[in-house]
């Protein structure tokens, strides 16, 4: 049950096969059971249990909600809940209770959604790995040594995609989920150490790496995530779910802990595209309490139709092949392209010159932005307040000194030292015109009549920890990144869906980026390309 | 035609999954496009004095704690160099990518109050309705220079 879609969790509880407080406790048993991946900063129990008898009373009486109503969610912790702790997981606001919620949490609750509890990421999300955490680096699923079953959809006419797994199951006609791989098999019969032996794992991504295994894991059906520079694409892509970057301004940042203003978007991720569209469909819309959201109306999506793919132009920008692509990648972004275009879709090549320029234009305007935004923790109106009592300036030095993680605090001091009177025509100033230049290289794109494009989202399947922490957080950020930010800079709408499996067993995943506020035609490519590749299900064994 | 599409369908996943890691699709380009910058090219690497470190750490009140510290300054400088060098003559800054519209603006109303408990419930310190601050305007403890890290600490 618990690795079925929004969609279908959702018609069993209409159909009254089985109410909310029992997905609730059956979400907490597995939140519970999987502790040692480090998925939750803190579990909301008591909360969820009272949601979800509420969501009992609502689907015995026949006044629903919503699609939502009833089933367990999760929300990383940079999203202000109402008397709910809210970290960051940073020691700064490790006993932060916000006294009003995020606009989206908000939303998530009036549409009856049950809170399960916040997610671990890196502090002030500032990451790509949730390894920079004080409560310690969440892990990856996958390949955890957790024992899985992975399921696929299996059509009228299935193939031996079998094979490529590398394990051998029957081949069934008309049934609905097949049996296809079994982990602990593959394992032993690669030979290869697992690497919860080596005392090793493989990274969740981040920042909101703690969403996204919750969501692959089954704990709940979505999550909240944030984006900035691809922090839910990239634990997304590395987990195997649906990441959800939506345009700039179409959901409310009110509550959301801002690291970038002009480029933070709430993030969806889910195990569907039709639940990222479920999603966005209560969670969109102009929010009076955040002045950047837009005030178009927006139209709730509807994907129940298949598209006509052979109307659609896909855009290959090619500047995404860069250096650290590993094969793997680049066979499954090819095989894809191919796809399409054996379906009639016209997939052209184009370039969008500036960006590799995207990375470093955006440490400079993310570092001045953070220099700015973290301005407000000085220990006196919340968050940690030190003993030191000498000075209000010594208070503030020593507050922030402990409070900030090593990242949080480089980043403070790169940013002042951009925007310094000297310097901040040559950083600042410039970054915000190379922003521009990155941003009309989509404006282009779209001109020239691409609908969608398409890219991978990272450049190669999970890393290891340890072959992660052996660079540092700038370092990691300016390669995992790379795919990502462009989408961020131009406020554009961008997807990661998961394609197939690598040779150790990892997720690959490949990102569509689509234009501003056209949200339909992304997510219906995205939900073509999810049926023709049929990613498996991991369900985990009970 | 719906069946038709979904054994078409099929029948690609089946090429996709089998096929060869040689054979790229052609728009896909098979190298990398991307030449990492010339150092030549960059402006001269940035080295941080005193008098920058003493002013970064009173406008950011956070230390740099250490001579590492500083060396990551100086590695996040050299990597937003790669900027300096790109042509932006005539190109206006972008602000925002909601430049082309209008900012909303709030009707002047009053819309929430009376949270003055929730508003300070989570200072530390507290004196009726007031924040407690130590005395200001006192400038920060000089402390040893970071730059000569390792003679200080060879002296000692």
């Amino acid at each position: 049950m618990l690795s079925l879609s929004v969609r279908q969790i959702s018609r069993k509880l209409q159909d009254g096969v089985i109410v909310p407080s029992d997905v609730c406790t059956a979400c907490l048993y597995q939140a519970e059971k999987l502790k040692k991946l480090n998925i939750f900063v803190r579990l909301t129990k008591e909360v969820a249990e009272h949601q979800a008898k509420e969501s009992d009373v609502r689907y015995t009486n026949g006044n629903v909600r919503s699609l939502l109503d009833g089933i367990p969610v999760a929300v990383k912790d940079n999203y202000c809940t109402r008397n709910i702790e809210t970290t960051c997981s940073s020691r700064m606001l490790e006993s932060f209770k916000p006294p009003y919620n995020a606009t989206v949490v908000q939303k998530l609750q009036d549409a009856g959604a049950v809170l399960l509890g916040k997610c671990n990421m890196d502090e002030f999300a500032m990451g790509s790995g949730t390894v920079d955490s004080i409560h310690g680096p969440t892990k990856n699923i996958w390949q955890s040594g957790e024992k899985y079953t992975l399921l696929r959809n299996v059509g009228e006419r299935a193939t031996s995609v079998e094979q490529v797994q590398g394990c051998n199951s029957t081949h069934g006609s008309k049934m609905v989920y097949q049996e296809l791989h079994h982990l602990s098999s593959h394992s032993n019969k690669e030979g290869s150490s697992s690497p919860s032996e080596e005392g090793d794992w493989f990274i969740a991504g981040g920042s909101s790496g703690g969403s996204a295994v919750a969501v692959a894991s089954g704990a709940v059906f979505a999550a909240l995530g944030s984006d900035t520079g691809g922090s839910t694409r990239n634990p997304a892509a590395y987990c195997g779910v649906v990441g959800l970057k939506p345009s700039y301004g179409l959901l409310s940042r009110h509550g959301l802990i801002p690291l970038v203003n002009s480029m933070d978007v709430p993030g969806i991720l889910t195990r569907t595209v039709d639940d990222a569209a479920t999603l966005l469909n209560i969670l969109a819309g102009h929010d009076l309490l955040d002045s950047t959201t837009v005030q178009d109306s927006f139209i709730p999506l509807d994907l129940s139709q298949d598209i006509d793919i052979s109307r659609i132009r896909i855009g290959i920008p090619k500047e995404y092949n860069c250096p650290g692509m590993s094969d793997e990648v680049m066979e499954t972004w090819s095989g894809v392209a191919d796809i399409l275009e054996r379906a009639g879709a016209e997939v052209v090549q184009v370039s969008m010159p500036h960006t590799p320029s995207s990375i470093a234009c955006y440490s400079v305007l993310n570092q001045c932005e953070v220099a700015s935004n973290m301005a407000r923790y000085d220990g006196i109106e919340f968050g940690l307040r030190t003993a030191e009592n000498r000075s209000t300036e010594e208070l503030y030095a020593s507050t922030r000194s402990q409070g900030f993680n090593e990242t949080v605090r480089g980043r403070i001091l790169a940013g002042n030292y951009f925007l310094l009177q000297r310097n901040y025509p040559h950083y600042f100033l410039q970054a915000l015109k190379v922003r521009r230049l990155i941003a009309q290289d989509f404006t282009h794109a779209w001109s020239s009549g691409i609908d969608v494009l398409l890219t991978p989202t990272t450049l190669t399947d999970a890393p290891r920890y340890s072959q992660f922490i052996s660079r540092d957080n700038r370092e990691q950020c300016a390669s995992q990144d790379y795919c990502t930010q462009p989408a961020n800079m131009a406020g554009c709408p961008a997807v990661t869906l998961p394609i197939k499996l690598s040779k150790q067993g990892l997720p690959l995943s490949l990102q569509l980026m689509g234009q501003s506020y056209r949200e339909d035609v992304l997510l219906a490519v995205a939900k073509w390309i999810e049926t023709a590749v049929d990613f498996p299900r991991l369900q985990l064994e009970t | 035609m719906h069946r038709l599409w979904k054994h078409n369908i099929f029948l690609e996943k089946f090429w996709f999954l089998q096929q060869n890691a040689r054979s790229l699709n052609s728009k896909i380009p098979p190298t990398p496009i991307v030449k990492p910058i010339e150092e030549n090219k960059l402006p001269p690497r940035t080295k941080i004095d005193q008098k920058t470190i003493d002013l970064l750490e009173r406008l950011s009140l956070v230390d740099f704690a250490n001579k590492k510290g500083i060396e990551r300054l100086e590695d996040a400088i050299r990597f937003a160099d790669q900027i300096r060098v790109i042509d932006t003559t005539g190109v206006e800054p972008m602000i925002s990518v909601l430049e082309d519209r209008t900012l909303y603006l709030h009707d002047d109303i009053v819309t929430d109050g009376n949270c003055r408990k929730e508003v300070m419930s989570n200072a530390a310190l507290t004196e009726e309705s007031y924040f407690v601050a130590p005395q200001g305007n006192i400038p920060l403890i000089p402390r040893d220079s970071l730059l000569t890290e390792d003679e200080n600490l060879d002296q000692k």
